[in-house]
Order: structure tokens, then C-alpha cells, then sequence
């Protein structure tokens, strides 16, 4: 049998091969998995909630069915699970206090499709409380720490699912991205996340923070992963009216490594002043690899990109305002005591939100009320028109557009608690990829002088995750950045 | 005060609220069906669980059209839906997808008898999708909340302040839901809640071009109280601008025990809605192709059934009124009209004796009174003069009881009518030789013994003679 | 990136609503926690005033941008709102509906009495 400390940090594409090749059994995966867990959990806190007995189960049945013939490809894979999306059975809390005792009675889309592929679920992971945030300190269970740097964050809001991967707790994971939660702890956890096109996959069952921004996507070690398991949960969902029916393509065969001819966007507004100048240097030195492998660098200018946070502030918190309004402790969740409706739903909110979601409810709902809506939210959603645009036009002439994830690497905890516009103005590279619905994937391009991982963000037009993905993989395969496992 | 109230002029309007009749909820598969145990007709999505999605019903808006079409409104191949927020324990989102600035339809009119013949046309503002809530029960120390209502289909009906009087409220309110019935779009039932009415009132002196202020009247169950509101509230702002107030813009709850309007606690203090368009849900698009098509199926409408029974069966507009009333009405009249040559003595029958036993048992005419066709067979009979018609009503008295067929029920009583002339005429020859001092007096002028006479032939036939040939008959034999 | 807005000294004026140019008042900040059902305590509601004012002056950016003749991004969607059959797909289940109520009782959701 193979050494435990080995397995956990395979990459799906390896231990597929080898349970396929009966080397190992998912049973062997899994238990290596836990034992991770149960190491560095105390330190880390990836998880809040850690389902060893069911993933012990599921890990017997995916070996059953190995063993019994083909079997889809995540089949007897460890994965970990941002606890935003609703298992049945299991506690779906979003880090907050106000659903922590909440056991959903339904599976999300892409939970019921990788159940039904055979894959196996070791727990579910920390994030920022309702995915509000870019460090999951926002957490109502306490912050998941940098697997790096455990006095540093972990990026946000899907922390817990970075840092489970990066740490090896799990061979991928889930998590979601609304504005950069799912890149910017890529980035800063050194592993690599996507974010789809909007619509490309299912956000039922996802509890919806905004709703015309979210996006579910994987944590992976490699591109070639991320591609195999974004193949496994992509695809038209009956239940989600907004999802597309476009057909999926085998995202794996794209990954021919060939990028001769590519047409990178470069654009200027994303190298400016404020940049930790590591941070620059990696992802340019990133570019000149592309030059290298035949790629062509072509400056381009998002002239809209200083209003994207403004423009995101106003719809992502207007829609997240109605959307958290039926937390109120009447169907479930936790509630408080109370002698009249009105002060259930005050005393319940109170209590039961932390203080970012409470700014962003606050916010929000301003932003939509009477007097302001033309002012603020209808004006960002023109903006929003504006930033599209911005996007469509350089994709006319540029294939793919490579810029830094964040301006900087994982900060400190605790460093940007005092000022929440100083933590949004984090997401400024990110974000304006939300609001155009575009897909976008971030993968490790350097480490600063602490260590401290890089990403890169590699940008696409709609649906285009094969070039995104190709050209990720054609820069992992150049051997230009040797990925650093954590210490911990 | 009657003086002073012929200077004012009532300025109402109507919103309606209906149930759409479809098998499951607008947004999710659950079904819509009434008077189950609490909560058994709910699921994730219609709870506003953590993470749902909506998923639109297609015949709600096929049902939606098609009453746009019957309203002569325009249709928008383009709406959008918006999120209504509020907060409500029966309200499972804390907020309600509906539509605000774009509606499925917008204008069109409902058309209402104005007296004399003439019609009054009322304008619609427009008419909306949107999801239903769920119902409160209010006990002594708490009050439970029941989904099972929840996200049930609704369109609301808009009207322009066109309507002057309680009366035309009433009349309005009666076709609107004549329509929705025939065209299957709504049961209509008010006291089970799938028809609902808030009113909008105010008053202005006659000859004003501006609109007083005005309230809205809710929790109105019925159309009597409908009207009775109107009435009520229209005479206490008249009374209150007379003693020179001031309207105040509120909303009113109406007591259906103390027969008055009383103005409502406030129920969302913050009225403040944030309306915004739903991002769960594209816009709703209607292509030509499905106009046509809702089009197509569209059952025939209350006003162009009453035009038809004048314009080709020669019934009068009251005639065609009473029987279009309710479309199963006019669907049993047209079943029993088939071979008969007198569609007014069809029309007349189902009037009367028909609608009488519907109307006292207060079953729908399919389970009141036999078969259309027997009342047609039954009908044949008295235009072929093989019965009359006071036998015919005997007979359909028993065919009530018995559920017996006409045929059988006819012979089974006796009732055929005797035609033949020469029993007739013998009878005749009979009655009159019995009493020549009568025959005497009437041939000297005393025209009222002919009853008398007839009376005495009916009798010795055992009632069964047609009347109209002892008539014809006797007339001849009287006159010598 | 690091700009002027970004000084956690920016965040200073506690003052009520007198602060010249602010965006949001202590009332408007009452009003809007009531609409959103959020009771919040006087040091909140303060500390929220002037978060919020901060945040809504940076996103007053936008207004210098013209947008006239813009087409709002309301919706992302291809092709209009997909639909459904009306047909029945789910079976009661009440007790999995209810199994997360924190008060029910005979089959509903209790709730203190609401009054009209």
C-alpha cells in the first residue's frame, strides 16, 4: 500500500490512473485525506465541518464501482466542499450563526452530479460568512489560516476550499466566486481556481449572495484538474433559469500546450502604483514565458476598470439584500426569543448576521430604495454595460487577457479588519470579470520574498474556458514556477 | 344630504387578484391543489430555502395571455420580472417575484352593461404574473404559517378609475370573472380566496377634472360587500369634505359585521417596495408564434356568445344575458337546442325551470338537473304537441327525482297529450251537450263560458287534451 | 492602488449627520435598518453611518461617467425565460419541510401573533 503521506497530494488526473490501475484504492485516498485533517486542522481550520463517516462510505462505494468497470472521473476522489452549497443531510451553515444548525433537505445540482459520479466529500470547507469578504475572517467559526503562512489569510470567501487543497486535506475542492472568491485564494494559497463563464454551471442549491455575479468553480493542484473536474459539473440545469444549455466540451482536450500564435491582452490599467512590486515582476516575468512558447503580448486598455469596485458595491449588495432577507428564523436557522414579528426578524437578523454581511444588507438596501435606485443601482448597472464592453472590445482582437490576481500577496490576519473599503479595493482585479460574466482562471506564477504564492489570472470571452485553460496548462507544463508545498 | 351628495361623482377603481387555475405552483413543481393538510404542498423552492431557484410555469403565462387577449390588451412580447420586497411570516423570500414597470399585458377594456341596452367600456391599466404567498392562521397566542398557498400563480387585473357607481363594480367585477371562467383562465371563487378585490375610492364635486384623494379598501370577500364598501365609504368622504375635512390617503380593512370600512393598522410601516428586475429569471419573452397560438385555443367570450344567441337564434339581450352568465349555463342551453325548431322555448325552459333547481340546490347544473339531451328530448315532445308544456313540467319534476330519463318518464306517468282531433271533437260534442243552459248564454254573449267549456273537455280527457286543438275545435262546435 | 479613501483616518467624524457633504444621515441609516429588518444599538448604528458614508462616497465615482443612452445589464440571459410543463413533480414531504423550523406546531410554523 502507498505511503498515506503521498496520496493526498496526487492530483486528480494521477490518482484517477492509479485507481484505475487498482494501485490504490479510494478507501486509501480518503483515510490519507482525514489523517491530513486531523493533522493540521487544529492549526489551519480549513473545515467546519468534517464528514469523515460519510466520506468513508462513499470512498467503499466509488471502490465498488471501480472495480466493477468504467467509472466517471472523479469517482473515489477526496473533495472538499465550500459550505455554501447545500448537502442534504449534512450542515450547510455559510459560516454564519443564523444557519448554523441548518440541515438542508436537498442536494445542490452540482453536489447531486458529483454524488452520482461517485465522488467522495470529506467535509465542508470555511468561507467568509455568506461569501462576504476576501480573507474568510469574516467567518462566524473563526478564519481559515494560510497553509504558508499560518499568521497570514487565506483569501476569501472561499478560503477553506484554497487552503483544504493547498494543505492537502483534499485532492480539490468547491467553492464559488462573486467577485474574486474563488481566484484570490487561489492566488494566495498557490493553487489553482477557475471561475466559469456565468451560467456555465448550475447555481442551484448555491446559497445565492448576488445573484447575477455568483459562480461555481473548482480548486485544483494543476489546470489539467480544474479542466477535468469543470467538465464534470458544467451544464444545462432545469432548475436554474439561468443556466445555459450550451453543450459542455471536454475541457481535457484542449490542453494540447500549444499556445504559438495566442493573442495575450495586456491590459495597462492592471499594472499601476500600489502593485507589491513581487506581484508585477512574476506576472510579467509570466508574459515573457508566453513570448517565449510563441504567444503574442498585445497592450490593451480596460478603460473602465477604476469604477468596477463602485459598480460591484452597489448591485452585488443590492442583490445580496434581497437575497438574505429570508434569514429571519421562521422556517429555519436559529432564531431569536421574541414576543411580536418584528422583533423576531430585528432581534434574529441582529444576532445572527456579523458585521460585514450586516454593512452589505445595509448598503444594498439603500441602494435599491426609493430615491436612490436611479442614482445607484441603475446607474451601476450601465456601468456594468460600459465594463461588458470594455471586455467585448479587447477580445477583439486578443484571445485570452493575463493580468495579476490581486495587487498583493496574502496579507496579514487582521490587517484589514479596521476598513472595509480597504478590503474591497483588494478585489480591484478581479472583479470587473464578475460583472462582465466572463470566465476566469488564476494559477500560481511565482512566490515573493516570503514565500508567499502569486497568481496569475488568465481572462476569457464568454464560454471560452478552453483557451483560458489551454493557455493555464501551456504555462504549467513550461516548468517556469516549481509549485512550493507548504510547510505546515 | 341627498343634495349634496348629487354634487359629488364616485371615482372607483378595481384591483383583482386571481388564482390562475394550473396543476402545479408558477415557480416550482408542487401542486396548486386546495384544502390540504398544512404544509404538504410545499418543497425547497417555494419555501425560500437557502439556494433555490425559480423555474416559470408555461401555462401560467399561456393563461396570463390569454386573458390579456380576452381584455382586448396589448401584449408584451417583452416583460420582465421584478422582486417586490417586504417582510411578511407568510412571505417565504421576504420578498415576491411579480412584475412592476413591464407587464405581460398592458391597456385593454372589460366591457359592462350601462342599462338600456347600451355598454360601458372600463379600461385596464394592466395585468401582472405573480407568485401568491402563503396564509397565516391567528391563534390565541401565536399564528402558524401554512406555505402550501405559497408561489400559487396569481395575475392581478388593474382597472382605470372608470367606474362612477358601486353598481358598475359589481357589474365589472361579474364579467371580468365571467371571462376568467370561460376562458378557464380562473374559478373565480372569491370565498375560497381565488378571487380577490381591493378597492380604490374617492370622490370628486361632478364636473371636476382632477381626482380626489383617495383610499383603498381590502379584505373584501364578496361582491355584495364589494359594493356595500363603495357605497359606505363613498357617503363618509362625501360627508367628510362636506363638513369641510380632508380625505386622508390610507388603506382600509372592511368590517362585514358592523358593515363599515375601518382604516388598517399599518402592516409594513415602511412601504418602501425596492423594486428591482429578478435576476434568477430572463425576461419573459412571448413570441409571435405562442401569441398566435394562445390565440388559437382561446374559448369563445361571454360578449361574443350573447352576440351570437341574438344575432342567430334570435334571443333577446336579456335572454342571451341570463343564459351567458356562466358557461356551463350556456353550454347545457346549446346541448338541449339540437333539433329543436324554437331556440326562445329552449331558452326560456333552461331560464326557468332549469336555473330555478340549480340556483335553490346550489349545485352546478351538471349535477342539478338531468342530462342536457333529456331536456331536449323532453322539449321535442311539447313541440311536437305530443305533451304540453304544464306536463312537461310535471315530468321534469319526477325526471329530478328519479333520474329517469324524458321517454320513460312521460309514459311512465301518462302524461302524452292527446291531439287527435276526432277524441277532441267527440269531447267537445260531449261538454256542450251537457250543458245547453251554458251554451245558450254564451252564444247570447257571454264570451268567458269558452273557459268553461274548455275546462269541461280538459277535464273528461283527464287533463290530457292539447289545449290548442280544444280550442280550435271548440270555437267552431261553440259557434255552431 | 492604496489611495486617500483608503486611511482608516478618513473614517473620523462621528458626528451625527453634520459632517459637511455626508452621504447618509443617522435617520436615513434608522430607516434603512428598519427596512431591512436589522435592529442595530447606537454605537452600530453610528459606526454604520460612517462605513456606509465612506463606501457611498467612493461609489460616487460613477457619476462621472455618462451614461446616457447606456442600456442597463439587467439580465444575462440568451434567449428569454426558459418554462416548464405544468405538470405535479413533487410529493409531500412535510415533516423533511418542517425538520428545520425552530417552532412549529400541528403540522405549521408558529410564529409570535401577528397583528393587523
Amino acid at each position: 500500500m502507498a505511503s498515506s503521506a503521498d496520496l493526498n497530494r496526487l492530483t486528480i488526473a494521477n490518482a484517477a490512473a492509479r485507481l484505475r490501475a487498482r494501485e490504490i484504492s479510494s478507501l486509501d485516498l480518503t483515510r490519507a485525506c482525514l489523517e491530513r485533517i486531523a493533522a493540521v486542522e487544529p492549526r489551519l481550520h480549513a473545515f467546519i465541518t468534517v464528514t469523515e463517516k460519510d466520506a468513508l462510505a462513499q470512498a467503499l462505494a466509488a471502490d465498488r464501482r471501480l472495480a466493477a468497470g468504467a467509472a466517471p472521473a472523479l469517482c473515489g476522489i477526496p473533495l472538499g466542499i465550500k459550505d455554501i452549497y447545500a448537502t442534504k443531510g449534512v450542515a450547510t451553515t455559510c459560516a454564519s450563526k443564523i444557519l448554523k444548525n441548518f440541515v438542508p433537505p436537498f442536494d445542490a445540482t452540482v453536489i447531486a452530479k458529483l454524488r452520482a459520479d461517485g465522488a467522495v466529500f470529506v467535509g465542508k470547507t470555511n468561507m467568509d460568512e455568506f461569501a462576504m469578504g476576501s480573507s474568510t475572517e469574516n467567518s462566524a467559526f473563526g478564519p481559515t489560516m494560510n497553509p504558508h503562512d499560518l499568521s497570514r489569510v487565506a483569501g476569501g470567501s472561499s478560503g477553506g476550499s484554497a487552503a483544504a487543497v493547498a494543505a492537502g486535506e483534499c485532492l480539490a475542492a468547491l467553492g464559488t466566486d462573486t467577485g474574486g472568491s474563488i481566484r484570490e485564494p487561489a492566488s494566495f494559497c498557490g493553487v489553482v481556481g477557475i471561475k466559469p463563464t456565468y451560467s456555465r454551471v448550475s447555481r442551484y442549491g448555491v446559497v445565492a449572495y448576488a445573484s447575477s455575479l455568483d459562480q461555481v468553480g473548482p480548486f485544483a493542484r494543476s489546470v489539467r484538474d480544474a479542466a477535468i473536474f469543470l467538465r464534470s459539473i458544467a451544464g444545462h440545469d432545469p432548475r436554474d433559469s439561468t443556466c445555459s444549455a450550451r453543450p459542455v466540451p471536454d475541457y481535457e482536450r484542449a490542453l494540447t500546450g500549444d499556445v504559438a500564435g495566442l493573442r495575450i491582452g495586456v491590459p495597462r490599467e492592471y499594472f499601476v502604483e500600489g502593485m507589491e512590486p513581487a506581484v508585477e515582476h512574476a506576472v510579467r516575468a509570466a508574459l515573457k514565458g508566453y513570448q517565449a512558447m510563441g504567444a503574442t503580448l498585445i497592450d490593451i486598455s480596460l478603460p473602465h476598470t477604476a469604477y468596477a469596485i463602485a459598480c460591484y458595491y452597489l448591485i452585488a449588495t443590492a442583490e445580496a439584500s434581497a437575497n438574505l432577507a429570508r434569514y429571519d428564523g421562521i422556517r429555519y436557522g436559529t432564531r431569536a426569543a421574541a414576543e411580536d414579528t418584528i422583533t423576531l426578524y430585528e432581534m434574529t437578523r441582529a444576532q445572527g448576521f456579523g458585521a460585514e454581511v450586516k454593512r452589505r444588507i445595509m448598503l444594498g438596501t439603500f441602494a435599491l430604495s426609493t430615491g436612490y435606485y436611479d442614482a445607484y443601482y441603475l446607474k451601476a448597472m450601465k456601468v456594468r454595460t460600459l465594463i461588458r464592453r470594455d471586455f467585448e472590445r479587447a477580445f477583439e482582437t486578443c484571445d485570452v487577457i493575463v493580468t495579476p490576481v490581486a495587487p498583493a500577496t496574502a496579507f496579514k490576519l487582521g490587517e484589514k479588519m479596521n476598513d472595509p473599503l480597504t478590503m474591497y479595493l483588494s478585489d480591484i482585479f478581479t472583479i470587473s470579470v464578475n460583472l462582465a460574466g466572463l470566465p476566469g482562471l488564476a494559477l500560481p506564477c511565482g512566490y515573493d520574498s516570503s514565500n508567499l504564492p502569486i497568481g496569475m489570472q488568465i481572462i476569457g470571452a464568454p464560454f471560452a474556458e478552453e483557451a483560458i485553460l489551454r493557455a493555464g496548462d501551456a504555462f504549467e507544463r513550461s516548468g517556469a514556477v516549481a509549485t512550493r508545498t507548504p510547510a505546515l | 344630504m341627498d343634495l349634496n351628495r348629487e354634487n359629488y361623482e364616485p371615482v372607483i377603481g378595481l384591483e383583482v387578484h386571481t388564482h390562475l387555475m394550473t396543476k402545479s405552483k408558477l415557480f416550482c413543481g408542487c401542486s396548486t391543489e386546495f384544502g390540504r393538510a398544512p404544509n404538504e404542498n410545499v418543497c425547497p423552492v417555494c419555501m425560500g430555502m437557502p439556494g433555490v431557484l425559480p423555474v416559470l410555469n408555461r401555462r401560467v403565462v399561456e393563461l396570463a395571455v390569454r386573458t390579456g387577449l380576452a381584455a382586448h390588451c396589448e401584449i408584451a412580447p417583452r416583460s420582465v420580472f421584478d422582486r417586490k420586497s417586504y417582510f411578511y411570516p407568510d412571505l417565504p423570500k421576504n420578498y415576491q417575484i411579480s412584475q412592476y414597470e413591464t407587464p405581460v399585458c398592458k391597456g385593454g377594456y372589460i366591457e359592462i352593461p350601462a342599462g338600456d341596452g347600451i355598454s360601458k367600456k372600463i379600461r385596464l391599466v394592466r395585468i401582472h404574473i405573480e407568485e401568491d404567498a402563503g396564509k397565516n392562521i391567528h391563534e390565541a397566542n401565536a399564528s402558524l404559517v401554512d406555505f402550501n398557498r405559497s408561489c400559487v400563480p396569481l395575475i392581478e387585473i388593474v382597472s382605470q378609475p372608470d367606474l362612477r357607481s358601486a353598481e358598475e363594480a359589481g357589474a365589472y367585477l361579474r364579467e371580468l370573472r365571467s371571462i376568467l371562467r370561460y376562458i378557464e383562465a380562473s374559478d373565480g371563487r372569491m370565498e375560497e380566496g381565488s378571487f380577490r378585490c381591493d378597492v380604490n375610492v374617492s370622490v370628486r364635486k361632478r364636473g371636476a377634472a382632477e381626482f380626489g384623494v383617495r383610499t383603498e379598501i381590502k379584505n373584501l370577500n364578496s361582491f355584495r360587500f364589494v359594493e356595500k364598501a363603495i357605497d359606505y365609504e363613498v357617503n363618509r368622504q362625501i360627508e367628510l369634505l362636506e363638513a369641510g375635512g380632508r380625505v386622508a390617503q390610507e388603506t382600509q380593512l372592511w368590517d362585514s359585521v358592523r358593515e363599515q370600512t375601518r382604516p388598517m393598522r399599518s402592516k409594513e410601516f415602511a412601504n418602501d417596495y425596492r423594486y428591482f428586475p429578478e435576476p434568477d429569471l430572463p425576461p419573459l419573452i412571448v413570441p409571435p408564434a405562442m401569441l398566435e397560438e394562445i390565440r388559437r385555443a382561446m374559448p369563445e367570450l361571454p360578449a361574443d356568445r350573447r352576440a351570437r344567441y341574438i344575432r342567430e337564434l334570435g334571443l333577446s339581450a336579456y335572454e342571451a344575458g341570463v343564459l351567458t352568465a356562466e358557461r356551463e349555463t350556456a353550454n347545457y342551453f346549446e346541448a338541449v337546442l339540437p333539433g329543436l325548431s324554437s331556440p326562445r322555448g329552449a331558452a326560456n325552459w333552461v331560464m326557468t325551470e332549469v336555473l330555478r333547481v340549480a340556483n335553490e340546490t346550489g349545485k352546478p347544473i351538471a349535477k342539478a338537473v338531468p342530462a342536457a339531451g333529456e331536456i331536449g328530448a323532453l322539449l321535442k315532445m311539447v313541440e311536437a304537441r305530443k305533451i304540453s308544456l304544464s306536463a312537461a313540467k310535471t315530468a321534469f319534476a319526477a325526471m329530478l327525482k328519479s333520474g329517469a330519463g324524458a321517454e320513460a318518464t312521460v309514459a311512465e306517468l301518462g302524461l302524452a297529450q292527446v291531439s287527435d282531433t276526432s277524441t277532441i271533437a267527440a269531447a267537445c260534442d260531449a261538454a256542450i251537450a251537457a250543458e245547453p243552459a251554458k251554451l245558450a248564454e254564451y252564444r247570447g254573449g257571454r264570451d268567458k263560458l269558452f273557459g268553461f267549456f274548455v275546462g269541461q273537455v280538459m277535464k273528461a280527457m283527464g287533463g290530457k287534451a292539447n289545449p290548442k286543438v280544444i280550442n280550435e275545435i271548440l270555437k267552431q262546435k261553440l259557434a255552431g | 492602488m492604496r489611495s486617500a479613501a483608503t486611511d482608516t483616518r478618513t473614517r473620523g467624524c462621528y458626528d451625527s449627520g453634520t459632517m459637511a457633504n455626508s452621504k447618509i444621515t443617522l435617520e436615513q441609516v434608522r430607516h434603512v435598518a428598519l427596512l431591512a429588518r436589522i435592529e442595530l444599538n447606537a454605537d452600530e448604528e453610528e459606526h454604520l453611518r460612517a462605513d456606509m458614508d465612506q463606501i457611498l462616497a467612493y461609489v460616487d465615482k460613477l457619476g462621472e461617467l455618462d451614461t446616457s443612452g447606456v442600456e442597463p445589464t439587467m439580465q444575462v440571459g440568451e434567449s428569454g425565460t426558459p418554462m416548464r410543463t405544468d405538470e405535479v413533480t413533487n410529493s409531500p414531504d412535510p415533516e423533511a419541510m418542517l425538520a428545520n423550523a425552530p417552532a412549529r406546531e400541528r403540522g405549521y410554523f408558529k410564529v409570535p401573533k401577528i397583528i393587523e
